[in-house]
Parts: C-alpha cells; sequence; structure tokens
C-alpha cells in the first residue's frame, strides 16, 4: 500500500520563549522489507539556527533543531510519500511461554532489537500489580508467547473505552488503567506493562494509520491524529511482533511506522524542555492518503 | 595534682588502655598485640601531651574548619541544615611500603574499569562473550542509552574514588568503586589543613607525602583537555542544595576553575557557552559533580531541572570533554561487583590484584542458591543501587535481620525479585584509633582513595580520606548516621616533597586572569546587595520608630503614624518587634549569598548567617519601644560588620560591582522614598530629625549647620551633598561609575557594545547629572520619587544586559 502523509505539528507559546531546543521525532521511518519511504521533507518555521539528523539507539532517525533568539510559535510539516508491505502472517513460530524466558537469556546482545532493553521498568512504564493481575487472568495452557500478546491486546480493547478527553500526555498508565480510559498512548502503555509483567519483552511504536478506510469498514480509532500501538519479541525465530490493542488488530498495512522504543519517553515527537512561565498550547494535524496503485 | 599525674603517661600506658575488638584486624596494634612500626612515633607523641594540651589542640583544628566555614549538610533534616565537619583529630597512619601495593592494585583496577566501560558503551564483547549478562546491563539505570557509540573526547575516566576497607586477615579489600562524581577529595583536604594545625610541630618533622602535587597534576591534565585555547574548564555542580556543594565550591576556588550550574550553561552549533555578563564564553571541559542522567534534559532523564539542553550533542562532536564521560556511573552499579573478578581473569588472564567485597547476583540460579544457603553471613540489597554496602539503607539488610522480619520470606524474595537482589559477604572492617574521652579507643574504618590521570597515566593521592564509625558497629559509619571521618598519613622513611599548588619561584610572575562572573552569579551578587541594604534600612527605621514609641508611649503620636505609613511601604508592621518581612528579607539575603559561596567568603557567610540567626531569636521575645530598639541596635551592629567585611575586604572584582551596584541602588531609592515621606511640608514635628537619623547622619548635620533641622538644610545633606556616603547624589555617583566599568554586553544581533554606551550607564549618568544639578529648594516630593523610578528604571535595565 502506498500513502501521502501530510502531519502539521505547531506550538504557540503565551509568552514567547527564548533558545528553543528541540529533538524532533516526526517522519516515517525507512524500514527494509516492510515500509519504504519514497519522499519525504520537513518542514519548519522559523528556520531553525542549528539542524542536524542522527540516528538514536533504537535506530530510529530523529533530528535536533536549536532555535535563537524568541520565539513564539513553531511549526512543522511533515510530507511523506511511504511504500508499506507487511508480510503476511505466517504460522506462529513463537516460542512457547514457558521457553520464553530462557530464549530471551540466550541472547547475549544490547543491540536495538536485543529483548533485553524491553523486559524491565522505563521510564514511562513502571512494573504494575494490577495490570500483571489482569493479563495473568488472561493465561491459558499451552500458549504461545504470540497467543499471549493477542490474548492482552484483545481484552485492552474489550476493556477499555477510547476516550480522547479522559487522559493527557502524562497520564501514568496505572490511573488510565483503573478507570479503563484512554488514547492510544494509554492503551499502549498498559499493554506494555501487561506483558513485561508476565515476562514478555515489549515496547512502543510511534506512528500513522490510514485516515479513511477503505469501503465498507469501519473508520479506526487514532486515525485523524498520530498513533500508537505495541510490539513484543516473541521468542528468537519469531522475533517482534506488533499489535495494536486500541483497535484489537495486528499492526499491518495501515499501519505506519514512526519510531520504535521503550515508552512513549523515547519517541515523543517533540522533546526539549522550554524555560518558560507562561502557557503553551501544541496541536497537530494528520492525513493518510491511500493512493491508487 | 602534679603535671605528671595529668599527662596522658607514656606510650605504654596509653597503649595499655587501648584493646582491638576481636576478630578484627586494628590499623595501630598488629596481630601479635604490638604497635605497628608506622605509628610509633605519634603515639609516642601524642602521649607526650597533657590533657589541657590535647584539648587545645583539637579545639584549633576545630576553629580552622569553622572559620574556612567546612560542613556538610544532614539529609532529611531541613532545619538543621549545615552541620559542624565531624573531623576525628587523630589521623590514619599508612607506611608507603603498603600504601605503594594498593596504589599498584589501584591502578591496575582503574584500568580495567576504564576497559569496562569502553566496552559497554563501544563493542560490546563482555556481553557478547559472556563475561557479562545482557539482562544486568540492559536493566542498570546508568548505563544510559543515548552514550552508546560516543567516544569521549581522551578517556572515560579522568578521575576517579575506590572505598577499600581492611578484612581480618590484615587484606585490603575493595569496598565499591566511585566513579559518577566521586566526593572527599575537597575535604581531605581540609581534614589535612586541619589536622596539621593539630600537631604542626610534629607533622612538620614527620614525613608525611603531601598532597598539594595530585591537584596541581590533575588541574593541569584538565587544562591539557580543552579543545579552543581561550576555553574555559568549569565544574559542573548540581546546586547549593546538594549535600556536597562545599566541597564543589571549594575545590573549583582552589583549582581556580569556574563553579558553574547548568543554567549557566547554553550550547550553540555544538559549542558549550557560559552565560556571563560579557556575553558568551566558551567552556571546553566540564569536570562533573552531577549525576549524568541529570546532565541533559533533551537527551537523558527528560525531567531534570538540572541539566543544559545539547550537552551530549556537544559531547558527541567531539567539542566537550566531560569528567568523567556521562554513564560510567554504570561501574558503580552492586552488581558489576559480582561480575569484575571473572571479567579481570578473561580481559588480564590474572586475578584483581585488590579483591572487591565478595558480592553474588541473584538474576542467576547457581548464585541465588548460594546466597540463600549462606544469607546470615551475607548482606542482601538492590543490585543495581550505586551505594556502598557499609553506606546501608533501608533496603538493604543483613540476612539475617531479613530473615527475622518475617512475613515475606527471604527464599521467596529471592524467587520473586532475585534479579533486583544482591548478596554481598559482611566483611568486617578494621578498626583504628579515636580519641574519646581522653583515651585512644577502637572504631571501623573503611578509607577512600583517590586517582587522577595525567599525560602518563594514573596518579594516586598519596592521603585519603577515612571514614570512621560513630560506635563498633561497622554499619554506622555513614556521616550521616553518626560516623566521623580522618585525615590520611602516607608516612615516609625519608624526607617528603614538600610541593604547594603555588607555582615554582622560577616561574615567571603572572597575574591570575580573574574568572568570567556567570550571569547567575552577578544576579545573585546584586540582589545580596540589595537585600542588605533594605534591611539594614528597615532596620535603622524601625530603631528610629521604637525609639519614639519609648518616649511617648503613645502609638497614635502622628509621628509614630507618619512612620508606620512610611514602613508599610516595606510590608512592615512595627506591632512586632522583629517583624516577619524584615526576616524574609535577611533570608532572601542568605538565599542569594549560598548561590554564590565560591566568590563569598568565608566571614562574610558566617556574618550574614549570625544575622538571621539572631534575628530569628530575638522575635520570639522582643517587644515594641525600648526592647525593640536596643534590639535593632544589635542587629544594626551586625549588619554594618557584614558590609564592612565585603566594602572593605572583598576584591574588586565584577563580582563586587555587582553587589556594590545593587547596594547603591536599594539605598538610594530608599533614601529617595524616606525624603519624599518625612521632608513632605505636611509631615509631622519631628519627621525631619527622623529623616536625618534615618540617614545615620546627625553627627555631619550639626557639624554643617548649626541650627535646628530644616527642610533645606536637610534635603541638602541627604540627597545632594557628594561627601555625604548617605547622600542620593553619592550613591547615584557610585552608581555611574562602576556601570562605566562594567563589559560591554553583547545587544540583540550578538555585537558586542561598548559599556559607555549601554543604555544602563546613560541612564546612570543622567540620572546623577540631573540630580546633580538641582537646587535642593527645588527638590519637592514629586521629584524625589522621579529619582526613585528612574532608579527602579536602572535596575531593569542592567537585569536585561547583565543579570538574565
Amino acid at each position: 500500500m502506498r500513502y501521502d502523509i501530510a502531519l502539521n505539528v505547531t506550538y504557540e507559546y503565551g509568552r514567547p520563549v527564548v533558545g528553543g531546543r528541540h529533538v524532533l521525532c516526526l517522519a516515517p521511518a525507512d524500514l527494509p522489507g516492510q515500509q519504504r519511504v519514497v519522499a519525504a521533507s520537513l518542514d519548519i518555521s522559523p528556520r531553525p539556527a542549528e539542524r542536524m539528523r542522527r540516528t538514536d539507539f533504537f535506530g530510529n532517525t530523529v533530528e535536533e533543531v536549536a532555535f535563537r533568539g524568541q520565539l513564539d510559535e513553531m511549526e512543522m510539516r511533515v510530507r511523506a510519500r511511504v511504500e508499506r508491505r507487511t508480510p503476511p502472517a505466517g504460522l506462529d513460530i513463537s516460542a512457547p511461554l514457558e521457553r520464553l524466558a530462557a530464549e530471551i537469556m540466550s541472547q547475549r546482545t544490547l543491540g536495538p532489537l536485543s529483548p533485553h532493553h524491553f523486559t524491565g521498568p522505563s521510564a514511562r512504564v513502571k512494573p504494575d500489580p494490577a495490570m500483571t493481575a489482569y493479563a495473568q487472568e488472561l493465561l491459558a495452557e499451552d500458549m504461545s508467547a504470540l497467543d499471549l500478546v493477542r490474548a492482552v491486546g484483545l481484552a485492552l480493547h474489550r476493556d477499555m473505552k477510547f476516550d480522547a478527553d479522559a487522559t493527557t500526555v502524562d497520564t501514568p498508565p496505572a490511573e488510565a488503567f483503573a478507570a479503563r480510559h484512554g488514547v492510544c498512548q494509554d492503551f499502549t502503555h498498559i499493554m506494555i506493562a501487561c506483558l513485561r509483567g508476565l515476562g514478555v519483552p515489549a515496547g512502543y511504536v510511534s506512528g500513522f494509520l490510514r485516515t479513511n478506510p477503505p469501503q465498507g469498514e469501519k473508520r479506526l480509532e487514532g486515525a485523524d491524529s498520530m498513533h500508537a500501538w505495541a510490539r513484543a519479541w516473541c521468542g528468537a525465530d519469531a522475533g517482534w511482533v506488533e499489535f495494536d490493542p486500541t483497535n484489537g488488530i495486528a499492526a499491518a498495512d495501515d499501519h505506519i511506522v514512526i519510531a520504535r522504543g521503550r515508552d512513549y519517553s523515547d519517541v515523543s515527537p517533540v522533546k526539549g524542555v522550554l524555560r518558560t512561565a507562561g502557557s503553551q498550547t501544541g496541536k497537530h494535524t494528520v492525513d493518510v492518503a491511500p493512493l491508487a496503485d | 595534682v602534679s603535671a605528671v599525674e595529668n599527662t596522658t603517661g607514656d606510650a605504654d600506658s596509653l597503649i595499655a588502655g587501648y584493646s582491638p575488638l576481636p576478630g578484627v584486624a586494628d590499623e595501630l596494634i598488629d596481630s601479635s598485640g604490638q604497635v605497628r612500626p608506622v605509628w610509633r612515633d605519634f603515639v609516642g607523641f601524642l602521649s607526650s601531651l597533657n590533657h589541657d594540651e590535647v584539648g587545645q589542640r583539637f579545639a584549633r583544628g576545630d576553629q580552622y574548619l569553622r572559620d574556612a566555614g567546612v560542613f556538610y549538610r544532614q539529609y532529611g533534616d531541613a532545619l538543621a541544615g549545615e552541620r559542624d565537619w565531624p573531623l576525628s583529630h587523630v589521623p590514619l597512619l599508612i607506611h608507603e611500603n603498603e600504601w605503594a601495593e594498593i596504589s599498584a592494585a589501584l591502578v591496575e583496577r582503574a584500568d580495567l574499569l576504564e576497559d569496562v566501560v569502553a566496552d559497554l558503551y563501544g563493542e560490546n564483547k563482555l556481553v557478547a562473550e559472556g563475561h557479562l549478562p545482557a539482562s544486568l546491563v540492559a536493566m542498570t539505570p546508568e548505563w544510559l542509552r543515548p552514550m552508546v557509540g560516543v567516544k569521549p573526547r581522551g578517556h572515560f575516566l579522568n578521575f576517579i574514588g575506590f572505598e577499600i576497607g581492611r578484612g581480618p586477615d590484615g587484606k585490603w579489600w575493595v569496598l565499591g568503586d566511585r566513579v559518577q562524581a566521586p566526593s572527599g577529595a575537597g575535604f581531605a583536604l581540609e581534614n589535612r589543613v586541619a589536622t596539621s594545625r593539630v600537631f604542626p610541630d610534629f607533622y612538620a618533622e614527620a614525613n608525611v607525602h603531601r598532597l598539594a602535587g595530585f591537584f596541581r597534576v590533575f588541574r593541569d591534565s584538565l587544562q591539557a583537555l580543552r579543545t579552543e585555547s581561550d576555553s574555559r574548564v568549569g565544574v559542573l555542580t548540581p546546586g547549593r542544595l546538594n549535600d556536597t556543594y562545599f566541597e564543589h565550591a571549594y575545590i573549583a576556588r582552589y583549582l581556580g576553575f569556574d563553579l558553574l550550574e547548568g543554567e549557566d550553561l547554553t550550547v550553540e552549533d555544538g559549542r558549550v557557552m557560559v552565560r556571563t555578563i560579557a556575553g558568551l564564553r566558551p567552556v571546553s571541559v566540564l569536570w562533573r559533580r552531577l549525576d549524568s542522567s541529570y546532565a541533559d534534559p533533551l537527551e537523558l532523564d527528560e525531567t531534570s531541572r538540572l541539566g543544559t539542553p545539547g550537552l551530549v550533542e556537544s559531547i558527541r562532536q567531539g567539542r566537550l570533554a566531560m569528567v568523567n564521560a556521562l554513564g560510567v556511573g554504570v561501574l558503580e552499579t552492586r552488581a558489576l561487583l559480582a561480575f569484575l573478578p571473572r571479567i579481570c581473569e578473561a580481559l588480564r588472564g590474572k586475578p584483581l590484584a585488590m579483591p572487591n567485597i565478595a558480592t553474588w547476583w541473584c538474576g542467576q540460579a547457581a548464585e541465588r542458591a548460594h546466597v540463600r544457603a549462606n544469607a546470615d553471613r551475607m548482606m542482601i540489597g538492590p543490585a543495581f543501587s550505586t551505594r556502598l554496602p557499609f553506606d546501608m539503607d533501608d533496603a538493604t539488610l543483613l540476612g539475617a535481620r531479613l530473615r527475622a522480619r518475617g512475613g515475606e520470606s527471604l527464599s521467596a524474595l529471592l524467587d520473586t525479585d532475585g534479579v533486583k537482589l544482591v548478596g554481598q559477604e559482611a566483611v568486617k572492617l578494621s578498626t583504628t584509633p579515636v580519641w574519646h574521652q581522653g583515651k585512644l579507643i577502637p572504631r571501623p574504618m573503611s578509607l577512600r582513595i583517590f586517582l587522577a590521570r595525567d599525560g602518563a597515566g594514573w596518579r594516586v593521592m598519596a592521603g585519603g580520606y577515612a571514614r570512621i564509625g560513630g560506635t563498633e558497629d561497622a554499619s554506622a559509619i555513614a556521616m550521616q548516621r553518626g560516623g566521623s571521618v580522618a585525615d590520611v598519613w602516607i608516612m615516609s622513611d625519608s624526607k617528603v616533597d614538600p610541593t604547594t599548588m603555588l607555582p615554582p619561584p622560577a616561574a615567571p610572575y603572572t597575574r591570575a586572569e580573574p574568572g568570567v562572573l556567570p550571569s547567575r552569579a552577578a544576579d545573585n551578587l546584586f540582589w545580596l546587595g540589595r537585600y542588605v541594604e533594605r534591611a539594614e534600612g528597615v532596620m535603622r527605621l524601625l530603631r528610629a520608630y521604637h525609639i519614639r514609641l519609648a518616649e511617648t508611649a503613645e502609638p497614635n503620636a502622628p509621628l509614630l503614624r507618619w512612620t508606620r505609613d512610611h514602613l508599610d511601604l516595606y510590608d512592615i508592621d512595627p506591632a512586632d518587634g522583629v517583624p516577619e518581612q524584615l526576616r524574609a528579607t535577611l533570608a532572601s539575603a542568605i538565599g542569594s549569598a549560598s548561590r554564590v559561596r565560591d566568590r563569598f567568603s568565608v566571614d562574610g557567610w558566617m556574618a550574614i548567617n549570625d544575622l538571621a540567626k539572631t534575628s530569628r531569636r530575638m522575635a520570639a521575645t522582643v517587644k515594641p519601644g525600648d526592647d525593640a530598639a536596643s534590639a535593632m541596635s544589635v542587629l544594626l551592629r551586625k549588619i554594618t560588620g557584614f558590609s564592612g567585611l565585603v566594602h572593605d575586604n572583598m576584591y574588586r572584582s565584577m563580582g563586587w560591582r555587582f553587589l556594590t551596584i545593587g547596594r547603591s541602588l536599594e539605598r538610594g531609592m530608599m533614601m529617595a522614598s524616606a525624603l519624599a515621606h518625612f521632608a513632605d511640608p505636611d509631615a509631622p514635628d519631628g519627621s525631619l530629625d527622623l529623616a536625618v537619623e534615618f540617614g545615620d547622619s546627625e553627627m555631619s548635620y550639626r557639624q554643617r549647620y548649626a541650627v535646628a533641622t530644616g527642610r533645606r538644610t536637610v534635603i541638602d545633606l541627604l540627597a545632594c551633598d557628594d561627601h555625604n556616603p548617605r547622600s542620593i547624589v553619592h550613591h547615584l555617583e557610585e552608581l555611574r561609575d562602576q556601570i562605566e566599568l562594567l563589559p560591554g554586553s553583547p545587544n540583540r544581533n550578538g555585537q558586542v557594545q561598548n559599556a559607555h554606551a549601554s543604555p544602563a550607564a546613560r541612564a546612570a549618568r543622567l540620572a546623577h547629572a540631573g540630580l546633580f544639578a538641582r537646587e535642593p529648594d527645588t527638590l519637592d516630593e514629586a521629584a524625589l520619587l522621579e529619582i526613585r523610578s528612574n532608579l527602579a528604571e536602572l535596575s531593569d535595565l542592567l537585569s536585561s544586559a547583565y543579570l538574565s
């Protein structure tokens, strides 16, 4: 599937800020075998005094920008054409749950794909007894890692209410879980906590969703803003598997990846501390239009 | 009582009462019960002193520490704040031969740690080859992913510390590696100065290795790390609330480096710059006393308020040398100690020259079983903690105690949370003598030793920082738990090199260039000047008020009401003897002073603290009237003492200039307001006298005008007479002159303007000329209030040009 993607992010400051420095993680990723960026651009206004691109620890492309002088608003515009081809789901070659721990141990690496980064607590996802207990209820005999990932993702889709106004970007997952509501970020963080609680390495994917569904299908939740879903390491053979708990489906051709990390903190679209006493408001709009093949 | 009875007696009797604890080694007495040879002369000397002499000597050391302002901060006790430095006056003595062995072993360990950390942030061969579990590294909070693949300029480690202790078999053990931001080297220096004042005669003759050479080498090696010749070296501190802030300020001053906080810095095009009163100045080496994760909120801990966005990128570009490199804290992780012995075997083909405390990481089945079976002689605690084993926290317990706690059994805990736990052998530390009620008694101790790189390799400081337990229980060694500290003397058999920090006499004379003044420091000095002056002015007004209240005993007398109206301007209610707002102003002054401890004399610091303490004490009891008047006199004497210290003794640096500008601004503004109010034609009788008293100018007035106070003469003396140091014009002149001497500040476009042409300088010249040309008669209330608002405007101009 090919898409034309348009993302606009704007920040307005109640009082001008001085000398902002940001790390931006906004553009679709190039993922050999899954996703190809045909063309992409990121325009920023006002023009930053410094701009440089690099790859972060998890392999994501980020841009660092810095402004001099006063700034009362900032706008970032991403335009990209992306080709998305996820391999079709084959047989379940994931590890049986009881063998997963041993398979994790056997991974003697700290590379970006190593499961070890995704087992312990991360900046925004801490172990949580309530979520672990919730996930434990879903365990069944002879489950594979992939079975569990699906079970958790589907259960959250069933039990949690999508509510765009109930939480903020800083709502702790435990709070959203207790109220069983939130947006894709909350769904994803909760799914990560559930999986880690049962020893399944799990991480966060930021991205886009196709805005308008194919004819006759339901519009997906989160399609008009930036999206997020979870990924889990299901053993040495199956590797990483992605699942969207907000919509209760495996991430596939409708999901376009921007970046991957342990949780939102690793991939937040605009990082940077603003030393300002005044208010700041940020908003963004997304359009992901499929192209006729 | 004869002198003989009063002395501590001969060495034998001093030793006779000293009995080492069973089952532990002792520094003074060897295993056969004999005094170790290295201690003999010192013990002999100590026993030749009588009790009074010992007391006087110890007091001399304590006095030095108080005068030098050495303190430590007690955590969890906000009220107590700074505590006296707990020096144990008897040093720890170690012979240089034994020291050479210790040093060689620690240099080996330092090189090993460098290799380990370079691998953890580089190739990761230790993990790939199975010497370190990947899961352990991945779960260690101090392993910072953004630093992976980033090569530091030079080395990862440049200045490190090792905590070591002597076991029952007499051998030394490494208890922990201190690489993140090792503290104690500055305190070791202060301990040395204090202890050498306790034993000046003995110290001068004894062959004790000196410390200064070590610091000189380290200073030079930091200088050599700079990339740009005009860039500076800074000490990066988390700030005054840190428990070792005193040491940061002390060592920055001692080495001649700038003491910087994260907000002093900004990054432009990969270069780290200090915001100074003269614009941005480059820094290319930072000696970091701040934990790595706080250094850059953009790439490390996003919640940090102590860091500087862009620092990591600057390091990545090779523009900044961070000492030690960001991320080296991973080496302090307790669980790593379990693997270092094997890593040493693997990388070096031989065991560690000095073993570290035996440690088992319970994330592995065999190790977990071992800890379970031997829990009673282990300390069990968090695996990823970076605390030392003897800095016992609530989370670290002896296995026996953990077992006794009931509830969740130890065994179950190991099963569910093994990954998060380590067992460490509960080593019994050796004891060293401390002086207690006229005799020596043994107390457990551990020793911190410092290593720094020079061009050739590691240098070991010939001395150290001994921490001594307050009781026989080794777990109470931390200062926070009542422990004390002692100097460490490395004794030579021959004469030692008496190095100092001063350059050799043959070196050409150069005047050290004064450091750049960060805007934050200038701002604090400016406000310190203003707060102190405001407090003084308010005290004078209050004293005048209470003297009159005592005379008339009629609070509603017109002059008293008139004075209360004026005090209201400062939120002061004289019904309280020592009003809360006055104490708040003094507290603000201390707040400002505490942020510039490195630029501020210890005497000044003590004076201002004493002032605040006295005012707090008085507040509880002082009543309006006579009582309050004399209280104000006491406070005024103290505050003028402070001002005298600052203005007579402080070097005329840029820092002093901001302090004095703040003072003149405030004094000018207060006098203009006071004259506008008290010299008002409608003011009640006695107002003019009160104004003269506020201006502390009764004597001058009587000398100059042998008449009763009149409006014209009072205005002349207090506003227009440039010979009167309390007059407005005098302070306008001072402001004009000092502002002209400030560096030109860069304008919006980054061009440095001539200070002469700056808006602040122009405003100051104008204000001075305006008043200078005036006849006293024409200075009515409106004119005086205009002067006041001109000064307020000048304050804003200075703030925007230099202080933000």
